[in-house]
C-alpha cells in the first residue's frame, strides 16, 4: 500500500507491505536509523519516536497507521547545529553509556516535559517505566531529565 | 593542573545524541549492499534426537536465498576445539563456542541432538528480515523427544545424559576438600543452608548481531562484541587463517559480559557469507537474545560458618554447584572465581569451597556482570547476617569484627586470592555515617514496635572482588603523534558504553599536553589494532589505561630525542611542559617548539610509540554498600528507598564515569535482588522469553543513588587504580538481600531467596504468621 509520512519536517512517500511497522519503515524506507528495535513486545521503549507530537513506541505502529501524519525521531530533534535541551541534559549529566536505548528514551523525555513541564523526580521515574536502560541504572536519565526541565524555566 | 580527577564529560555524546550509534544494524557499508538477511530456526524442544529437517516448503517461499543446516556445513575444518578438555583449576577459561571441546563439543548448528530450546537448528537467508521470519517458521524438524533436564537436582540424578558418551551430567569438579567437619569444631555458633544465586538474563539492549562480507579471500565481519581481536581468532572455525578476516566491532549496545568474543550464531554468519558468496546480516529479536545467548549466575550454593558468640568467625565452608545451561562455556571457569572469592573481605582462619558444573537443557550461562563474584560476595554477606542473627548481634558490629585490617596486607586469604589493599572498616564507616545508621535502627524499632505495615529493613554488604584477573595477558596501546599536531591512539580495549574514547584521551592529554579534541581514540577493527584482547574483567583502565599511560611516556622519550636535535642541546636538557604540550630546554622558557614542529622532525612525519602493558597480579576493588527498604507486611511488596555506597577502586580518573559504571553496577545488582529470573517450566520451555514475561528492572523502582568517595591506590599498576564495571553490581545484591530480610526478620524468618518478588516475600510472612500461631 501507499503511505505518506512527514518524517522530521520531510515527506516521504513509498509503496510500503500492509505488515510494515513504522520503526522499520522509519529505518528502511527513510534511512532514518538512530531508532532503534529493543524488543518485540512494546516493552523496552528503545523504538520511541514521536508521532504528532506524541510518543508512541514504532515498533507496535504499523506504518499505514501513520499515514498522513508527522514524525519526529532523534535525528530531527536538533535544530540549526543546536542540540535539543534534553540531549544538551543527557550529555551534561552523563545520561548515556552504550546509547542504544538513548533516542527512545530522549524522545520519551521530550514528551514528559511537553505534558508535564516540572516533574518531580519521582514523576520522572513513573513516566520513564516504559523504557528501559542497561547501562545507567537511569540515575543520571533522571537527573538529565530533571535539567532539562530546569532548563526549559 | 592534571585533567585526571576531574569531571570530564564524554566526547562519545554527541554523536549519539544527534545521529544515533552506528550498531550492526545501521551500518550502511559498501560491502554490505544487497545483504541477505539470516534468521535462525531454533529448537522448540529442551532435548530431543533431530530426525529429519524438511526444508522444502521454506526454499519455495518469495525471497528465500538458501537455507543451511548442518549437514551443509562439508565445507568447514574438522573441528579441533580451543583448549581441547576441560581447563585445569590455574588455567585460563577456555573461549568459543566449543571450549570443553571432545565428548561435550558444541556444534554450530544442532547436529542430531537439540539440548535447548533456542539451540539454532538452521539458518535461512533471505532478501528481507519479514521473509526470514515467515520461511523459517516452515522448515519442518521432526524431533524424537527425549526427557528434559531442567534443573541442578535433575542433572545430579543423571537419569537423562546430555552428552551420552560423557556418561554422565558433570562436566568440570574442583576445589579444595570440604569433607573436614573438625574447623566447626569450638564454635559457639553455626548456621548451615542452601542459598539460590539465581539465573538471570544479561540483557544488553542491542542484542546479539553480525555482518559479514567475503570477497577477493577476505572475510569482513562486523560484530557486535567485546573483543574483536578474540572474535577473530573464534571466526577462524570457518577454515580461514586470521589474517585472512578482519574484524570489526562498530558502537555495540552493551554487553555485560555476554558479548566476550563471539557466539556459535555469528559463526554461522560468517560461514553462511563465505558458503553462499553473498554479504549477510544477523541481528536477533529480543525473544532469540532471551532464549539463546548467554546467561549469568545460576548457582545453588551450600555453607556452613561458624564462629564464638562474640562475633568472631572462625570458619567458613561454601559448596558451589553451577549450572552450566546447555553447553560448558566460560561456566566451567565461573564457580572457581566464586570459591576464590569466598570469604570475602573478613580473615577467616579456615575456609573450605569447591565446585561442580553440571549440564541442564537450558541456554548456556557464561560471563555476566561479575562472573562468579557475585555469587561469592552474595553467599558471604548472608552468611555473616545469618552468623550474625544466630549470635544476637548487630550485622555491622560482626563485620567489624572480622575485617582483613589495613595492616594486614598484601594479604592471602585461606582461599588463595591474593589481595594487594583495602580498608574495609573505613568503607563500612563511611556508609555507616552517612547513612545515619543508628537513626534508621531506631525507626526500624519504632516501627516494629507500633505494628506498622511498612517495616523498615537495612542491608549491609562489604565487598571485595576481583579485576584483571589476567592482567598477565595485559593490553595493548599504540600513540601516533602527527606533524599538524593531533594525535591518534589505538587501543586494544573495546568500550561499549564505558567511555573508553573520553578517559583514555584524559590519559594522554595529561602526558603530553596534546588536547583531548586533538586526540583520536581507535578500538575495534582488527586491520587497524591487530593485537588486543578487549573490556571484560573491569580491566581497560587499568591494563588498557595503563598501556596507554605507557605509550605515552614511550612517545615522549621518542619525541625528546627530536626535540633535543632541533634545539641543539643535549636530550637529558630538553624538557616537556605537559599543561601547554611545548617543548623547551631545561630553563629557558623563551624557546619553545610544539609536538606538531617535534613531528614535522621526525622520520615520515611521525612519532611512534607501540606498547603492551601487562600486570602481574589482579586487583581487589572493594567498598560497602547499605540499602534501606520498605516491605508492605500485608502485600509482600519491597521499596528500595536508599542505597549508599562506598565504592573503593583507587584513584578515580574521571569521577562522571567512575559514577556511571557504579549507577548501572547497582542496578543490575538490585534487579536480581528484586524481580530478575530466568524460569523454565518442567519440559524445559523457557516462561521469561519476552521483555513483556522477564521483569528487566526499571526507573520505576529504584531510588537515586548516594555514592560516597574512597580511593586506596594498588601499586600493581602505574595509575594505582582497580577496576569498576563490576563492583556496583557485587555489592549491591547482597545488601538488597539483606535489607529485605532484616526488614521482615522479626517475624522470624531467616532466608527468603532471590528475586525477593511480592509472592514470594508474602508467602514467607504468611508462613511465619502461621507457624507463630500455632
Amino acid at each position: 500500500m501507499k503511505v505518506e509520512l512527514t518524517v522530521n519536517g520531510k515527506e516521504i512517500s513509498a509503496d510500503v507491505e500492509d505488515r510494515l511497522l513504522l520503526v522499520h519503515f522509519l529505518r528502511d524506507v527513510a534511512d532514518l536509523t538512530a531508532t532503534n528495535v529493543g524488543c518485540e513486545t512494546t516493552s523496552c521503549g528503545a523504538c520511541t519516536v514521536l508521532l504528532d507530537g506524541e510518543s508512541v513506541k514504532s515498533c507496535t505502529v504499523l506504518a499505514a497507521q501513520a499515514d498522513g501524519r508527522s514524525v519526529t525521531t532523534l535525528e530531527g530533534l536538533a535544530a540549526d547545529g543546536q542540540m535539543h535541551a534534553v540531549q544538551e541534559a543527557f550529555h551534561q549529566e552523563h545520561g548515556l553509556q552504550c546509547g542504544f536505548c538513548t533516542p527512545g528514551m530522549v524522545m520519551a523525555i521530550v514528551s514528559l516535559l511537553k505534558e508535564n513541564p516540572s516533574p518531580t523526580e519521582a514523576e520522572v521515574r513513573t513516566g520513564l517505566e516504559g523504557n528501559i536502560c542497561r547501562c545507567t541504572g537511569y540515575h543520571n536519565i533522571v537527573r538529565a531529565a530533571l535539567a532539562a526541565a530546569e532548563a526549559g524555566k | 593542573m592534571s585533567i585526571l580527577g576531574t569531571r570530564v564529560i564524554r566526547t562519545e555524546d554527541p554523536r549519539l545524541l544527534t545521529a544515533g550509534g552506528i550498531y550492526v544494524d545501521d551500518l550502511r557499508e559498501a560491502e554490505l549492499a544487497g545483504a541477505v538477511r539470516a534468521t535462525f530456526v531454533r529448537a522448540t524442544v529442551a532435548h530431543a534426537l533431530i530426525t529429519g529437517i524438511d526444508k522444502s516448503e521454506a526454499l519455495a517461499q518469495p525471497g528465500v536465498v538458501a537455507v543451511l543446516t548442518a549437514a551443509d556445513m562439508t565445507d568447514l575444518p574438522p573441528s579441533e576445539p580451543p583448549g581441547g578438555e576441560v581447563p585445569g583449576p590455574d588455567e585460563p577459561p577456555a573461549e568459543g563456542p566449543v571450549p570443553l571441546g571432545g565428548k561435550w563439543a558444541e556444534p554450530l548448528l544442532a547436529v542430531d541432538r537439540v539440548r535447548f530450546v533456542g539451540e539454532p537448528v538452521a539458518i535461512v537467508l533471505t532478501d528481507s528480515t519479514y521473509q526470514g521470519e515467515d520461511a523459517a517458521e516452515l522448515v519442518s524438524v521432526d524431533y524424537e523427544v527425549l526427557p528434559p533436564v531442567t534443573t541442578i537436582d535433575g542433572a545430579l540424578a543423571g537419569d537423562s545424559l546430555l552428552f551420552p558418551d560423557a556418561g554422565t551430567n558433570i562436566c568440570v569438579k574442583g576445589g579444595r576438600d570440604i569433607g573436614d567437619d573438625s574447623v566447626f569444631d569450638g564454635c559457639d555458633v553455626v548456621v548451615e543452608g542452601d542459598i539460590v544465586n539465581q539465573r538471570v538474563a544479561c540483557l544488553p539492549m542491542e542484542g546479539r548481531a553480525t555482518a559479514a562480507a567475503f570477497s577477493g579471500g577476505k572475510l569482513t565481519v562486523w560484530a557486535s562484541t567485546q573483543n574483536a581481536q578474540l572474535a577473530r581468532l573464534i571466526f577462524t572455525a570457518i577454515g580461514l587463517p586470521p589474517d585472512a578476516i578482519r574484524v570489526v566491532a562498530p558502537d555495540v549496545g552493551g554487553g555485560f559480559g555476554a558479548k566476550i568474543g563471539v557466539d556459535r550464531e555469528q559463526i554461522v554468519v560468517a560461514w553462511a557469507a563465505k558458503h553462499t558468496g553473498r554479504p549477510v546480516r544477523w541481528v536477533e529479536t529480543r525473544n532469540e537474545n532471551l532464549m539463546a545467548m548467554t546467561q549469568g549466575r545460576a548457582q545453588l550454593h551450600h555453607i556452613k560458618i561458624g564462629g564464638d558468640r562474640d562475633g568472631k568467625i572462625k570458619a567458613y565452608r561454601l559448596d558451589v554447584i553451577q549450572d552450566a545451561g546447555a553447553f560448558p562455556r566460560m561456566s566451567g571457569f565461573l564457580p572457581m572465581l566464586t570459591n576464590l572469592m569466598a570469604p570475602g573481605v573478613y580473615d577467616i582462619p579456615a575456609v573450605q569451597a569447591d565446585y561442580k558444573v553440571v549440564v541442564t537443557n537450558t541456554a548456556p550461562i557464561a560471563a555476566y556482570r561479575g562472573a562468579g563474584r557475585p555469587e561469592a560476595a552474595a553467599t558471604i554477606e548472608r552468611a555473616v547476617d545469618w552468623f550474625a542473627a544466630a549470635a544476637g548481634l548487630d550485622p555491622a558490629e560482626v563485620r567489624k569484627a572480622n575485617f582483613i585490617q589495613p595492616d594486614q596486607f598484601p594479604f592471602v586469604t585461606k582461599a588463595g586470592a591474593p589481595y594487594d589493599t583495602g580498608e574495609y572498616e573505613a568503607a563500612l564507616e563511611k556508609v555507616l555515617g552517612a547513612a545515619d545508621y543508628a537513626s534508621l535502627r531506631a525507626d526500624q524499632q519504632r516501627r516494629r514496635e507500633a505494628g506498622e505495615t511498612k517495616q523498615l529493613g537495612l542491608g549491609l554488604a562489604s565487598y571485595v572482588e576481583i579485576t584483571a584477573a589476567d592482567g598477565g595477558a595485559g593490553e595493548t596501546a599504540k600513540v601516533e603523534v602527527h606533524d599538524d599536531g593531533t594525535a591518534t591512539l589505538y587501543t586494544g580495549s573495546s568500550a561499549h558504553g564505558q567511555g573508553h574514547h573520553t578517559a583514555f584521551a584524559m590519559i594522554l592529554q595529561n602526558e603530553t599536553g596534546i588536547p583531548m579534541d586533538k586526540i583520536e581514540v581507535i578500538h575495534g577493527d582488527t586491520d587497524l589494532v591487530p593485537d588486543g584482547v578487549g573490556t571484560y574483567a573491569s580491566r581497560s583502565l587499568q591494563l588498557g589505561g595503563s598501556a596507554v599511560h605507557k605509550a605515552a611516556i614511550e612517545v615522549k622519550e621518542e619525541a625528546a630525542k627530536n626535540a633535543a636535535a632541533l634545539f641543539e642541546a643535549a636530550e637529558a636538557d630538553v624538557v616537556l611542559d605537559a599543561d601547554t604540550g611545548t617543548w623547551h630546554i631545561a630553563g629557558d622558557p623563551d624557546k619553545s617548539l610544539t609536538w606538531a614542529q617535534v613531528a614535522e622532525h621526525a622520520d615520515g612525519g611521525l612519532i611512534v610509540a607501540n606498547v603492551r602493558f601487562t600486570a602481574d597480579r589482579p586487583t581487589f576493588p572493594f567498598g560497602t554498600h547499605l540499602s534501606v527498604v520498605e516491605v508492605d507486611t500485608e502485600t509482600g511488596k519491597v521499596t528500595l528507598l536508599r542505597h549508599i555506597t562506598a565504592d573503593d577502586a583507587g584513584p578515580v580518573l574521571n569521577p562522571v564515569l567512575m559514577e556511571g559504571q557504579r549507577h548501572g553496577g547497582i542496578a543490575q545488582g538490585a534487579a536480581q535482588a528484586l524481580c530478575e529470573e530466568v524460569l523454565y517450566d518442567a519440559d524445559g520451555n523457557p516462561l521469561t522469553s519476552t521483555l513483556a514475561d522477564y521483569a528487566a528492572i526499571t526507573a520505576a523502582e529504584l531510588p537515586s543513588f548516594e555514592l560516597l568517595t574512597s580511593e586506596t591506590p594498588t601499586p600493581v599498576n602505574p595509575l594505582g587504580v582497580k577496576g569498576i564495571g563490576e563492583a556496583g553490581t557485587i555489592g549491591s545484591t547482597p545488601a538488597v538481600h539483606n535489607a529485605v530480610i532484616d526488614a521482615v526478620s522479626y517475624l522470624g524468618i531467616r532466608h527468603i531467596d532471590m528475586p525477593l518478588t511480592p509472592e514470594r516475600v508474602w508467602t514467607a510472612i504468611s508462613e511465619a504468621q502461621k507457624a507463630s500461631a500455632k
